[in-house]
């Protein structure tokens, strides 16, 4: 496997052993997303309480990409504020349509984490759309549960 | 391995794009049946129209004009005898097969209204034929048309090994079908069909029948005639010649009372603000400037095709399909999605391993070199009839080599060992 690879090797240890997979009981919201060109599906269950999400659950089945990402998202932004979560779904989303000449300073290295590990896919313009699935499953959840329509960041309706 | 008499390895080098390398290694392209790779004398034969003839055709009386003109009328003399057509004026060029048979199915709807074509109008009752492994392009134009015209859609169903079922061919086309549209060599699962057998059911209940040979025409004798069907369409990239071109073949007694689809410039007989009359086949189905350069191009290829000869192309993929379904089936796990032997199968190989996604395969293989398609060919009633979301697909060409194969094999074993 060559250091260039698209699957590195993060990549392929969150597609064999996903992490926040299985859907909670407990949840504010559910979404369901498709990929057509994949057949790629995810659904995304969460729950959120004082602005942040306490609980984060998915169902999926396709691609490793589209499977690890789902993955490498739920592990970054369970417990996080829904604000620093949207900030890093907007980073996640800029690196993947970066054509392959992101440039990301050491401290959007640390906060993306595993996922910095998806930059290869961003040269891949029929594979993007598998990377990003889970996190835009994950903020439109996010939006059902009410975030940003009429709530403040403290989850409080206006 | 490969014929007697067939060198491929001088067939290679007929094909620049093959000494290309991807990702540091050699391009091994076994990708042809979504689009064939360009040899150079097709590449050359375009660019020489546009370096030395190129003028519009049919309208300018200079010698440009004329030259053009008679290059442009050359490939269709070429495609005829290439099909064995019994005339060069039942040969109409499309920008594609999708367009070939969007235009009849919008020829027939257009009888509807148009005066003497009584004998193509379908209503309620009627029933439009197609098979359940078509590519979408041969699905979706018949839909659309029993949608315009009330006629009713259905389809012979396939079995377990990816052939029609026999016994719903009598049963599906009936004295109710008045137009049966079927595959001769199927992208997805490689089958090739009967369609001697269905042309003639067809013929037997009176019905129209239109066979889509994108996947032949690049892999067996192509012959009208014998076929015995009303319409033979295909499309010119697959088949070494450049995009933008397609061919649809019809019986003359039918074009001549068919009519037109698009309407516009050379299509017509005379034109008045009251009215407007239209020409002869082929050019009452030609409106507008055609694809020039690329149907000359396309001659060329048929040229090509033909000097290496259509039954020693055969023969050479016939042996290569044989060795790629035993290396492939060899495989743990992989689950040939199509015949597993290669009676009467063509060159094109789907399959699925377990708890790998088909795009994975490819871009992984994709990494090695190795150009597949993944997902559902356009014909994602096969997959739904399967129950699997995509599968990987190799597809082979006059180029393709027994090494490759190997390369295919062990880069799929490569992948894996990836994923275990
Ligand atoms: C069997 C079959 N029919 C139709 C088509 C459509 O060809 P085109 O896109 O050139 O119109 C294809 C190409 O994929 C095909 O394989």
């Amino acid at each position: 496997m060559s250091a260039d690879s698209l699957y590195q090797q993060i990549i392929l240890d969150h597609y064999k052993n996903p992490h926040h997979r299985g859907l909670p009981d407990d949840f504010d919201a559910e979404v369901h997303h498709v990929n057509p060109t994949c057949g790629d599906e995810v659904t995304v269950r969460v729950k959120l309480t004082g602005g942040a999400i306490v609980d984060l659950g998915w169902d999926g089945e396709g691609c490793s990409i589209s499977q690890a990402s789902t993955s490498v998202m739920s592990e970054l932004v369970v417990g996080k504020a829904v604000d620093d979560a949207m900030a890093l779904q907007d980073k996640f989303l800029s690196l993947m349509q970066s054509r392959g000449n992101a440039t990301l300073s050491e401290a959007d290295e640390d906060e993306l984490d595993d996922a910095v590990a998806f930059e290869g896919v961003s040269k891949y313009p029929a594979r993007i759309k598998c990377a990003l699935l889970g996190w835009m499953a994950m903020k439109s959840a996010v939006a059902e549960a009410g975030w940003g329509a009429g709530t403040n960041s403290a989850g409080e309706t206006a | 391995m490969t014929s007697v008499g067939f060198d491929v390895e001088a067939v290679r080098k007929d094909f620049p794009i093959l000494s290309r390398e991807i990702h540091g290694v050699p391009l091994i392209y076994l990708d042809s049946a979504n689009s064939a790779q360009k040899p150079q004398v097709v590449i050359d034969s375009e660019a020489d129209l546009y370096a030395n003839h190129y003028a519009n055709v049919a309208r300018a009386v200079h010698t440009l004009g004329s030259e053009v003109t008679h290059a442009y009328e050359g490939a269709r003399d070429k495609v005829a005898a290439f099909l064995n057509a019994p005339s060069r004026d039942e040969v109409i060029f499309t920008r594609n097969i999708t367009e070939a048979l969007n235009l009849l199915a919008y020829s027939l709807s257009n009888a509807s209204t148009f005066p003497g074509a009584q004998r193509f109008r379908l209503g309620p009752g009627d029933e439009i034929v197609v098979t359940e492994m078509e590519h979408h392009s041969n699905i979706v134009p018949w839909q659309q048309l029993a949608q315009r015209t009330g006629a009713t859609f259905r389809w012979i169903p396939i079995d377990d090994e990816g052939r029609l079922v026999e016994s719903a061919i009598d049963e599906v086309i009936t004295e109710r079908t008045k137009v049966v549209s079927f595959v001769y060599q199927s992208n997805a699962l490689g089958t090739i069909n009967p369609v001697r057998r269905i042309a003639e059911r067809a013929r037997a209940v009176g019905a129209l029948s239109i066979v889509d040979a994108a996947q032949a025409a690049p892999h067996l004798p192509l012959d009208v005639q014998d076929i015995g069907a009303d319409f033979v369409a295909f499309t010119g990239h697959k088949l070494y010649g450049p995009s933008g071109v397609g061919v649809l073949w019809g019986r003359y007694e039918l074009l001549a009372d068919l009519p037109p689809f698009l309407g516009g410039g050379e299509m017509i007989e005379t034109v008045a603000m009251s009215g407007s009359t239209f020409t002869a086949p082929p050019h009452r189905f030609e409106a507008g400037t055609p694809m020039i350069a690329q149907a000359v191009a396309l001659g060329t290829a048929v040229d090509y095709v033909t000097a290496l000869g259509m039954d020693e192309i055969r023969e050479h993929e016939k042996a290569l399909t044989a060795y790629a379904l035993d290396g492939l089936q060899a495989i743990d796990g992989l689950r040939i999605i199509g015949p597993s032997t290669s009676l009467d199968r063509g060159a094109t190989i789907s399959f699925t391993l377990p708890g790998i996604h088909p795009h994975d395969v490819a871009q992984l293989l994709d990494e090695q070199g190795i150009a597949v398609r993944a997902g559902h060919h356009c014909a994602r009633p096969v997959c739904l009839r399967y129950g699997i979301p995509a599968t990987t697909r190799a597809s082979f060409g006059v180029y393709t080599t027994s090494d490759e194969i190997d390369a295919l094999v062990s880069g799929v074993k490569h992948v894996q060992e990836i994923f275990a």
